[in-house]
Formats: structure tokens, C-alpha cells, sequence
């Protein structure tokens, strides 16, 4: 690796400085899995690097069913998966921090991070879509904060200007008969990058029979993680079953943009668009029928 | 105090030696390090212990892995600055006084080894695994072992070394 120097700020103004200092050349640290990687084989270059792991808002975890979910940039997978209530509330993200790499990369990753790494076939990101997570940025400017659907821009790339620092994202309270669920094809059993991924949330009617809301989101299928809006307004009213599913998947194909690589033909990742999309909607659907 | 940035005139900036007190094994242990060198790399390098090993030096492999504040983790993915004021445990300390731990003893008696390479990082995970789930399904070792692979072994050896290390340690117990 290039040198670079190391600061670990404890507060979010300080963090901002030295980001706001060094611009495109510096990069925030938290679990590392990425960062480090990247700046050991070249793919990115810093001068400085910023360890948030010190800065107490980034670190926090804050649950409850009032309030819904803040949780800071830093905060792990592991911390994610071990916490009781949030595989309750929020299912999917917790299916997606458990597959991340394996325990190792889980222990140290965060959703944060896993945010601005800003890949196209980050698992945790439709998660984030389909629970209408919110992103709050601190920078130089101020504070700000927007839909997480709006922060990736490109392949690796977000809304995040010279010195502004994801803080937090938060999650709103849970509501009743909803749940959600998140799948991906990989090649392998474990350890290996989306080849498609979809996360599905679901609200139930009193009578656990048909829809009253859905938001479907997917991983590796377009240049960002994509909302299925169409599938998702379609399901409003429909009732519960494999067809209602199994269409709402085959309506969801239609925001997918593959490329062709070894993981997977365009062809492929489309038909997996519309597998995925049923299965994760028929699971959440379950889970909310349980509640 | 955030350590400010320097620069030189024709060199981009000036390196300096960070300072890092850790605990390793159970001692207070002090290094000095660059900002860019990774755990792996000082465990090995300063500190001697060579029982965590270099495999793809990117996450994927295990290789590495030792606990770091009681978790599992790719020491090739943390910068040895991170392990100021952490607790670290690697292969070394697993042995008690000179006596195998269960899972290093299963590990021999089912030639869960050929090279050896990947049995350190292994040996790491294993143990912390039936620390917090005594009984494990298959499904369950396998899961949780995702992050060590093995090129020698095929993983069945390893797999019921671990399932006989859990017997063991349970009986152990009752």
C-alpha cells in the first residue's frame, strides 16, 4: 500500500475537517473490508484516511418500535444480525448483513459502508430501499439528509460531496402485518457478489389476505441498486398468492439492465430477477402473516 | 487531537511511525507501525507471530484470521493502528499452558490438516464458533466457516473435526 496518514477523529465536525482538507484524497475508514483492499491493490489512492470508528454517532445502534431504527455508518453486520429485535423489524437487512462475505468480513463490515462503497450488487442497499431508509450526511455545508434511493449515482459511485461523511441512517418504526425479506443468487454457497438480489417489503390487509403496500428493490441488475416501481405499485390490492407473486416478479424485469460477465449473462440475471423477486415477496409475505 | 497531515516539498508528505499499545494473547504489547501496514503484517513482522498467515491478503480466504475484541476477522483487512486498546487472540493463545485446546486436538486426531496453512485461521474460527454455539448443526459449522477456505483437505475432515471438537467440549461439560 502507498503511505497515507491515519487520523481517527471523535467527533463528526473534526472528521469533516480532515475530510473537507483533503477532499477526493481522503476516504473514511469503518470496517475496512473495502477501503483497505481497494488502496492495497491501487483501485483507489488516499492520503489520508479516516477511521470513524471513534466517533461515537457513527457507532450507535438505537432500536425501539416508536422510533424505528438509527443506526450509525459504522455499526457492523455482526451488530446488525445479533440485535434481537431487528431481525423482527427489519428482516431483510438482517438477511443481508448474515451473507456479506463470512463471519470475518461481518464482524468488521458495516451497512455504511456498504452504502458508500456504492456497489451496483451490494447486498445491503436494496434493503435499505425497500425499508425506506433515509441517509444523513454531515459536511462542510451543514447537515442534509435524503431518501437512500437517491445516494448511489453510478458504479461505485454516490451523492457524497468533497468532505461530507454518511452519519447515520434510520429506518422507520415498523408497521403491523409488514415484513420483508432479501435473496441473492450467488455461484457458490457463500463468500461471492450478487449475481441478482431483490429485497421485498410487504404490508398485509386486517385480514392477512391481499396487499396494502410493497416496495421491491435489487441488487445487480443496473448501474445502482434499483427500486421495481411499477411491481411494487402494482401490488397494492392483489391478493395474496404464488400468481400475485410470481406476476409482480415478472413486472419487476422491466427496471432490470444487466451487463453480461462471468457471473452471469444478461439473459440469466433477468430470469433471476423475476425468481427472486417472487420468492422474497412470498417469504415476506409469510413472515407478516406470523406477526 | 487528530494527527495533522504533513507534506514535503517534492515527496507528497512525511511518513511517520504510529505508536500502538494492544493487548495480544493475554499481554500489553507495544509497536510502533506506518498507518499503511496491516495487522496481519505486524503480527507477523513485529511481533513474531507467525501463526496467522498471508493467503490472498483481500478478505477472501481466512488465512488470517484471528479475534480481535472476542470476534473473528481478516487481520489482512484491519490496519494495525486499529489495534490500539483492542484485545487480540491468535493461534498462539489457544494452547493453554502448553495443552492443545479440544478443537486443535480434534483437528490432529482427524487429519483435519495437510499443509497446514489454512489450520490456524481455522483453529480461530472453529473455537470461536462452539464458544458461542455449543451445539452446531452441520449447516451451521459450514455457514460459519465460509470465510477459511482450504485448498488441500476438501473441508470433510475439517468439518467433523469440528463437529467432534463440539462433542468433546460438551461432555466436557456434563
Amino acid at each position: 500500500m502507498r503511505h497515507f496518514q491515519y487520523a481517527a477523529p471523535t467527533t463528526v465536525d473534526d472528521a469533516v475537517r480532515v475530510l473537507s482538507e483533503h477532499g477526493e484524497r481522503s476516504k473514511m475508514l469503518a470496517g475496512g473490508t473495502d477501503i483497505i483492499v481497494q488502496l492495497r491493490e491501487g483501485m483507489c489512492e488516499a492520503d489520508a484516511v479516516v477511521d470513524v470508528k471513534r466517533i461515537q454517532e457513527l457507532m450507535q445502534l438505537e432500536y425501539s418500535p416508536d422510533m424505528g431504527l438509527q443506526l450509525g455508518a459504522g455499526v457492523s453486520c455482526w451488530q446488525v444480525y445479533q440485535h434481537a429485535e431487528l431481525s423482527v423489524a427489519y428482516p431483510a437487512l438482517v438477511d443481508a448483513t448474515r451473507i456479506i462475505g463470512g463471519w470475518q468480513i461481518q464482524s468488521r463490515a458495516s451497512v455504511g459502508g456498504n452504502l458508500c462503497n456504492s456497489s451496483p450488487a451490494a447486498d445491503t442497499i436494496p434493503t435499505l430501499i425497500a425499508h425506506n431508509a433515509v441517509c444523513h450526511i454531515a459536511g462542510p455545508k451543514g447537515r442534509r439528509s435524503l431518501p437512500v434511493e437517491q445516494f448511489c449515482t453510478a458504479p461505485g459511485r454516490n451523492i457524497l460531496q468533497s468532505g461530507e461523511i454518511l452519519v447515520a441512517l434510520t429506518f422507520p418504526p415498523p408497521l403491523p402485518r409488514a415484513s420483508s425479506a432479501y435473496e441473492r443468487f450467488i455461484p457458490r454457497n457463500e463468500m461471492d457478489i450478487a449475481v441478482a438480489g431483490a429485497a421485498s417489503w410487504i404490508q398485509l390487509d386486517d385480514a392477512r389476505e391481499s396487499v396494502v403496500q410493497a416496495r421491491i428493490a435489487l441488487a445487480a441488475v443496473a448501474p445502482t441498486p434499483v427500486i421495481a416501481e411499477e411491481a411494487s405499485s402494482w401490488l397494492a390490492g392483489q391478493p395474496i398468492n404464488d400468481e400475485t407473486f410470481a406476476e409482480a416478479g415478472e413486472i419487476a424485469k422491466k427496471v432490470a439492465s444487466p451487463i453480461d460477465d462471468m457471473r452471469g449473462t444478461t439473459e440469466y440475471r433477468v430470469h433471476l430477477v423475476g425468481v427472486l423477486t417472487k420468492r422474497t415477496l412470498a417469504k415476506a409475505a409469510k413472515r407478516a402473516q406470523a406477526e | 487531537m487528530i494527527p495533522t497531515l504533513q507534506r514535503g516539498n517534492e515527496e507528497r508528505f512525511v511518513t511517520r511511525k504510529i505508536h500502538v499499545s494492544t493487548t495480544v494473547n493475554g499481554e500489553a504489547v507495544e509497536f510502533l507501525c506506518e498507518a499503511r501496514h496491516s495487522l496481519l503484517e505486524v503480527l507477523r513482522d513485529e511481533l513474531a507471530l507467525t501463526g496467522c498467515k498471508e493467503g490472498c491478503n483481500n478478505g477472501n480466504c481466512g488465512a488470517c484470521t484471528v479475534m480481535m475484541n472476542r470476534l473473528p476477522v481478516d487481520s489482512c483487512c484491519v490496519l494495525a493502528v486499529e489495534a490500539e486498546g483492542a484485545e487480540i487472540e491468535t493461534v498462539e493463545g489457544v494452547a493453554a499452558q502448553g495443552q492443545l485446546h479440544t478443537v486443535q486436538q480434534c483437528f490432529l486426531e482427524g487429519a483435519a490438516l495437510q499443509c497446514g496453512i489454512c489450520t490456524p485461521g481455522f483453529i480461530i474460527t472453529a473455537k470461536a464458533l462452539l464458544e458461542r454455539n455449543p451445539n452446531p448443526s452441520e449447516q451451521e459449522i459450514r455457514f460459519a466457516l465460509a470465510g477459511n477456505l482450504c485448498r488441500c483437505t476438501g473441508y470433510d475432515k475439517i468439518i467433523r473435526s469440528v463437529q467432534a471438537a463440539a462433542e468433546t467440549m460438551k461432555e466436557a461439560k456434563s
